[in-house]
Formats: structure tokens, sequence, C-alpha cells
């Protein structure tokens, strides 16, 4: 009761700071923000109060946690905000590509320009979808591997909210015209210092959990969760080294410039892609898999060199997006040739996943779950040898700075992410809210294809569109002057733009079906239809084992 | 996977060598790569005429940055034959040695900016900016128009150009205290300019956007503009780089 009063007053007390900010800040965008600080503030001070009404008028705590359970609320949390993003995230793309195709659409509006949306697209589906369904499910994949609750169920549960507050202010931001300009690191200085303090709760909370653990073993599914939560420290706080002009203020400057700075932000860049977008993905894939599919793991020995080659090798890639500009030659070879070579660990992990259903192959016909998880699959393979083809020099000469590029990171993140993510949702929702099954099994399959169909229309027009443009770039006629402008080159897109804006219509549209079916499927309902094959579920087998001290864990 | 000299059961069984030997792993990569561009003289070769920017370029540049025109437009001319005939010489490291952050970009939806400075009038960058298919009727690019109605006094940029000078950037004591009166002389033909263009090489003075009466944000973004590329000067160097 008393403490409840106290985290009241420190509440106010923060709004109270916040509100000194607001008043001192140099800029609008500071001052929004400030505000927004200000609000969540005094939003959480009256929650607070409430609970000590609450505590006062049935006299006594609420009921403890049920300790026999795993600790779940931040899961399902984080599985309605996964979907939530999932759709945000995907619109936003689909408007900044109807965009390109119907310059009207900017609407004259400072706050609604391309330059402004496309990283609002980008942090949306790789740091709120992507972001929300990674710690949601290393939540819950923690807690089943180790066999114990989470540990710091308090700090988990900031993690939680902690990580919203900075989507809300990285989305607002850009709109607002507050950017470093670091692709896919644009957040300004305070919104990173927020960031990385909610990043150490995370890892303390998941190195805690694991600490806890009941079984001799780290699940393989960790290692790479952990991997991702280190090295995206170590990424985020060095690429965003950087000094702000004031206190009061969001602009800052970076801490080094042109050259080191291009290596240093692609450094980032592309281990973003690496220990964001693959690495605790290939956790969900090492998880997910062999449970959806009810097979063991293919192989351990083959998941040992997996994980040690590829986070070894990924690290060094990152050059290859600076071909031929300015970069010294040597470090431009350096991130081609280990790019290459990353092409075999990748299919290492690929082979692992996929052969994981050596003997369950059939399910690809009856279980939709298990089809997404294979076309994950297979995305995954075709991008990750794309990518080490696109860094090759020469191939690199035609594709960079074309709509190729685009392409084969939406392969990636529609195809591999997007699948795999869809499918653990597809997995949690009816284990998260007890139900038994899903809304409907046969709306999955809608799903699937509905966004393979969309991947397909987006992937092959930007191909076309890349490869046409750099052809048309470097066109000479026999008259030995280039043959086309550069206005020539935009009309010519037009077509596979509309295409590409079909397919992510498409995309979404699948994305809005999954809505659907897990917000029904979280209402209870289940949808009259002939049945479809599932893993089976077993709620009493769904539980940590019981504190036995003499078992504790070394370490 | 375990044999006489190595078990990996061992890291498997403990946090805290798991964590330790991960990032190790993930460490040396960045290590290699990034460390040696500090030391070796010849990954920034100096070059005759690059500076820093003048406060109302340094405004502008952050108008550009605030806009997100690198998500279109690269500022990285590659040393190919159609791109040097397209955009102009290729970019040298030595031309974005004081950008904080570098601007190279990684799409061209538009085309390259690395030598837009001086291809077109102001006029017409205005009219560009105030609606491209005005000027340009393929153009996708989004309106600008607003840019021309956001009143600049440069009142702050002391405090940047003193960030910058922190950060590396040779901003000395008098290109700081002059910061302010700098970033209003440059526009305005009739003031005295001397100092400002003893501070600042190849400094363009002019009234950029067509309203000698305001200083706005479309003057700092076209002042930008018109110098991207122009500092070196590459008519000097030609006879050393062809020589038939």
């Amino acid at each position: 009761m008393i403490t409840l009063v106290a985290k009241a007053y420190g509440w106010l007390a923060l709004a109270v700071l916040a509100l000194l900010f607001v008043v001192a800040a140099v800029d609008s965008g500071f001052a929004f923000h400030m505000g927004l600080v200000v609000a969540v503030a005094l939003g959480m001070m009256v929650v607070t109060l409430r609970r000590a009404r609450s505590v006062l008028a049935f006299e006594g705590a609420p009921p403890p946690p049920d300790l026999s359970r795993y600790d779940d609320d931040p899961v399902r949390w984080g599985v309605i905000a996964t979907v939530l993003w999932a759709v945000i995230g995907l619109l936003a793309g689909l408007y900044i590509a109807l965009q390109l195709a119907f310059p009207v659409l900017n609407f004259n509006s400072e706050f609604m320009t391309f330059g402004r949306l496309r990283p609002l697209h980008t942090s949306a589906v790789i740091f709120a979808f992507g972001g929300n369904i990674l710690i949601a499910t290393s939540f819950y994949v923690v807690q089943r591997t180790c066999r114990a609750r989470l540990a710091f169920p308090g700090l988990a549960r900031f993690v939680f909210w902690g990580y919203q507050f900075f989507i809300v202010l990285a989305a607002t931001g850009y709109a607002l015209g507050i950017t470093e300009s670091r692709e896919y690191a644009e957040p300004e200085w305070y919104v990173d210092i927020w960031l990385t303090v909610v990043w150490i709760a995370y890892l303390i909370v998941f190195v805690g959990t694991l600490a806890r653990r009941r079984e001799p073993h780290i699940y393989v599914a960790n290692w790479f969760y952990l991997s991702f939560i280190i090295t995206i420290a170590m990424l985020h706080v060095v690429n965003n080294l950087a000094l702000p002009v004031s206190l009061y203020g969001s602009k800052s400057y970076a801490a080094f410039a042109g050259v080191q700075d291009a290596l240093l932000q692609w450094w980032y860049g592309h281990n973003a892609v690496a220990f964001f977008l693959t690495v605790p993905f290939l956790a969900m894939m090492y998880y997910f898999v062999p449970k959806q599919a009810e097979r063991p793991i293919y192989s351990y020995r083959l998941s040992i060199i997996h994980f040690w080659s590829l986070i070894f090798l990924y690290i060094w890639a990152g050059p290859h997006h600076l071909h031929y500009t300015a970069l010294p030659d040597w470090a431009q070879t350096l991130g081609m040739v280990f790019s290459v070579v990353l092409w075999m660990p990748s299919w290492g992990g690929m082979i692992n996943g996929l052969m994981t259903l050596n003997g369950a192959w059939d399910k690809i016909r009856t279980d939709p779950i298990i089809r997404m998880m294979v076309m994950a699959l297979a995305f995954y393979g075709m991008a990750t040898f794309e990518g080490p083809m696109l860094s090759i020099r020469s191939v690199n000469s035609l594709s960079h700075y074309t709509e190729w590029t685009i392409g084969h990171v939406h392969a990636g993140a529609l195809g591999w992410n997007g699948m795999i993510s869809f499918a653990a949702v597809y997995y949690l929702a009816p284990r998260l809210w007890g139900r038994m099954r899903l809304y409907s099994l046969r709306m999955v399959n809608w799903h699937f294809w509905m966004a393979t169909i969309g991947i397909v229309l987006y992937a092959a027009s930007m191909w076309v569109a890349g490869i046409m443009q750099g052809l048309m770039w470097r066109e000479y006629g026999a008259d030995g002057y280039l043959v086309y402008a550069f206005s020539e080159v935009v009309t010519a897109m037009h077509p596979m733009y509309l295409i590409r804006a079909a397919g992510g219509t498409l995309y979404l549209l699948g994305a809005v079906v999954m809505v659907v079916n897990v917000w029904l499927t979280v209402a209870g309902k289940l949808r009259d239809e002939p049945p479809l094959h599932d893993a089976a579920y077993d709620p009493a087998q769904d539980r940590p084992l019981p504190a036995r001290p003499q078992t504790a864990p070394a370490e | 996977m375990a044999n006489r000299f190595f078990d990996h059961g061992k890291l498997e069984r403990n946090i805290t060598l798991l964590a330790v030997a991960s990032f190790i792993v993930v460490a040396i990569g960045g290590i290699v790569e990034f460390a040696p561009l500090f030391y070796i003289d010849s990954t920034v070769e100096k070059v005759d005429g690059v500076r820093p920017y003048t406060p109302l370029e340094l405004a502008g540049r952050n108008i550009f940055i605030r806009e997100g025109c690198y998500t279109c437009h690269s500022q990285m001319i590659r040393p190919f034959r159609d791109e040097v005939e397209r955009y102009g010489h290729y970019s040298l490291a030595a031309e974005s040695m004081y950008d904080h952050p570098f601007q190279w970009g990684s799409k061209r939806t538009g085309p390259d900016l690395a030598r837009v400075g001086g291809r077109y009038s102001d006029e017409w960058h205005v009219q560009h900016l105030i609606d491209p298919r005005s000027v340009v009727p393929e153009s996708i690019m989004p309106p600008y128009a607003f840019l021309a109605d956001r009143v600049l006094d440069g009142e702050a940029m002391g405090a940047d150009l003193r960030v910058l000078s922190r950060l590396g950037v040779p901003y000395d004591e008098a290109m700081i205290e002059n910061a302010a009166a700098d970033f209003t002389v440059q526009t305005d033909p009739f003031a005295d300019a001397g100092g400002l263009q003893a501070r600042y090489a190849r400094v363009q003075v002019r009234d950029f956007d067509g309203n000698p009466a305001r200083l706005t944000e479309m003057d700092a973004l076209v002042a930008y503009l018109q110098m991207l590329g122009t500092l070196v000067d590459f008519e000097a160097a030609a006879a050393q780089e062809q020589p038939r």
C-alpha cells in the first residue's frame, strides 16, 4: 500500500521533470515527445492510484500469480502487438508504394511525404512487427525450454511496455522530421538512450530466466536469442554514437563522418538484417518447426556449426553495401568475400529446418501452419542465395541503387520473416488463450496463398524493375551517347510499381485475415469447417518443473 | 559435439561462457574492418578545396536530412563511364569528410545529387521543390512548397558549429562566433560578404529563393544543393588524370 503510493509519487515526479523539458525544449518535435512522456507518466500515476484504492477496498493484495504455470501475460500482449503492428507496417508500406506510382498521394503535406513515411514503414515492420514477435516468442520459448518461469516478472513487463513506447517515439518522430538519417537506425539520440535502457532490461530478464533453468543444457533456440540480444546492443550503441546540439532539443550530429561513418552505418545496417531479421528468427525456427512438425530437430551437430559460423561470418558483410564507393577497396573485397562464404551457413540453417520434416513431409498437405513454415524456409534459402550473388562486385555494379535491392529485401522480409512470424502467431494463439484450436485452420490456408501470391508479384516486379533500371541507366547508343534521360527511366518504372502495389495489397489482405482469425480465437469461437491437421496440445503438460533446490543448475 | 579436445556441452551448460564466446565471435569482423580506416592515410586523401559547410549550407543539409531526401537520392557517384557522364566526376572520399552523418544513400528513385550544384538555376530549384511536376512532368517527387513559408534566423547555428568542431570538423572560433551573421550575409547580395568569403572558400552569396524580403528554409536548402560537388576544381586536376 505504502509502496503503491510512493510509486504514484515517483510517476508524478517524472511527469513534472518531463514537463520542465517541454518548457525548455528548443524545437517543437522534442517538446511533443516530452509531452508524451508527461502523458504516460500521469497515466501511470492514475493506474497506480487506482490499484492502491482497490487494494484498500479489498483489504489485501491481489492474488499471487499461479507459480505452477508459465508467466505468459507479456507473451499474450506481444502477440496482440505483433498482429496490430503488422497491419500498420504493411499499410504504411502499401501507401508509400502507391506514392511512387501516384505522387499526388503526398498531398502537399510535410507529414505525408515519401521521405518521412519510408522510415516509418521500415521501422514499423522491422522493429514494431519484428521486434514484438521476437520479444514475445523469446519469452515463450525461454520459459518452455528452461522449464522455468520468467525471472524478474516486473522487468519483463517493463520491457514490453518500454519497447512499445520506443516504437511510438520513433514513429511520431519520423512524421515530425526527427531523424538521424541512418537507415534502420533513424531515431534521435534520446530515443536511442531509451531503447538502450529497455534492451538492457531485456537482456537481464532473458539471462535471468536462463540462469533459473531446470534443464542442464541451454537449448539451441536460446543461443540464437542470446546472440541477438547481445549483438543488437553492441550494434545499436556503437552506430548511434552522436553529440546532441542541446540537451533540450532533438538534433544531434553523428560522431563519425564520411567514409568511416558510411562503413559504421552499413556494419550496423547489414547486421540489423543479420542479428535482428535472421538470427532470432532462426531461433523461432529451431523451436516452432520441430514443435509443429512433432519431430526432433534434424541435426544437433549442424545446429552448432550453423550457429557459430553464421554469427562469425555475418558481421563482416556490411561493406558490400558500399561497392565502388569511396570506401577503400580492401574493405569492399572483405565484405564481398565474407558475403559469398555466408551462403554456406545460411543454407546449413535452412537445411536443418527443412530436414526436420523428415518423416513428416505429408504434413505440408494437411497442416497449413507447417506449409507456412516450409515456405518461410524456402524464401530464406532463396534470399540468402540472392544476397551473396548481389554482393559480388560486378553484379552489384548493375543492381546497386536500383529496385532489385528492394525486391531482394522484401523476398526476405515478406517471405522469411513474415511467414515464420505468422506461423508462430498461429501456433501461439490457441495455446496462450487456452483454446482447443485456432478459430479456423482453413483461414490460415487462405492467408498462406494470399501472402505467397503477393510476394511473387512483389519480388518478380522488382526484379524486372531493378534490372531494367540498371540496364537503362548504362545504355549507350550507336552514337556514343547515353540513350535514356533519368526521367525516362522513372516513367518506365510505373507499371512495375503498380504490380508491386497489387502484390502488397494481397499480402496486407492476408494479414487482415490473420487479424480476424486471431481475434476470434481469443474470443473463444470455433469456425464450423472440415478439419485440417494441427500439432497436438496438452495444457496439463505445459508447465514449469516445480522448484527443487537440490537440482539447481550450475550458473 | 564432443571429442578429446573440445566439448561443446560446456558452452551449452554455462551462460557466461556462451555469452562471452558469442560476443567475442561477433566483435572480430567489425573491429578488423572498422579500426584500420582511422589510421590508414589512404582512406581519405587530402584534396584541395574541401571545406566545412557554411552555417546556411549546414542548415540546408539538416533540412535535407529531416525530409529524408537520402531515401531516394544518393550522393555517391561510382567510377563508371555512364555515371561519370551522367552526374560528373566520381565522388572522392575527401568530399564527404565533414559529413556528420554521411549522405551517400542507397537508392536512386531520383538521380544522384553529389554534383547537382550549379547544374540548374536557383529559380529551377525553387520551382522544382514547390511543384516538381511543373518542371519535370515525369517526376514522382513529393512537393516541398512549405519550405518557402518557413522563416529561419540562424541564431542557433553557432551551437551546431561548436558541436561539429568538437567532433573534429575544423570550424575555428571566428567561424563559430560569426555563425549567425554569416547565416544571413550569405543570402544578402548587398551585405559585406568579405568575412564570409575569407572563412569559406568558393562560397556562393545571393538570395536563393527569389524572395529577398525573407530568409526561409527554401534559401537554406537551395544554398546546400547549389554547393554540392562544387568545392573541388576537377579542371585543374584533369591533366594529371588523363595522361594520353
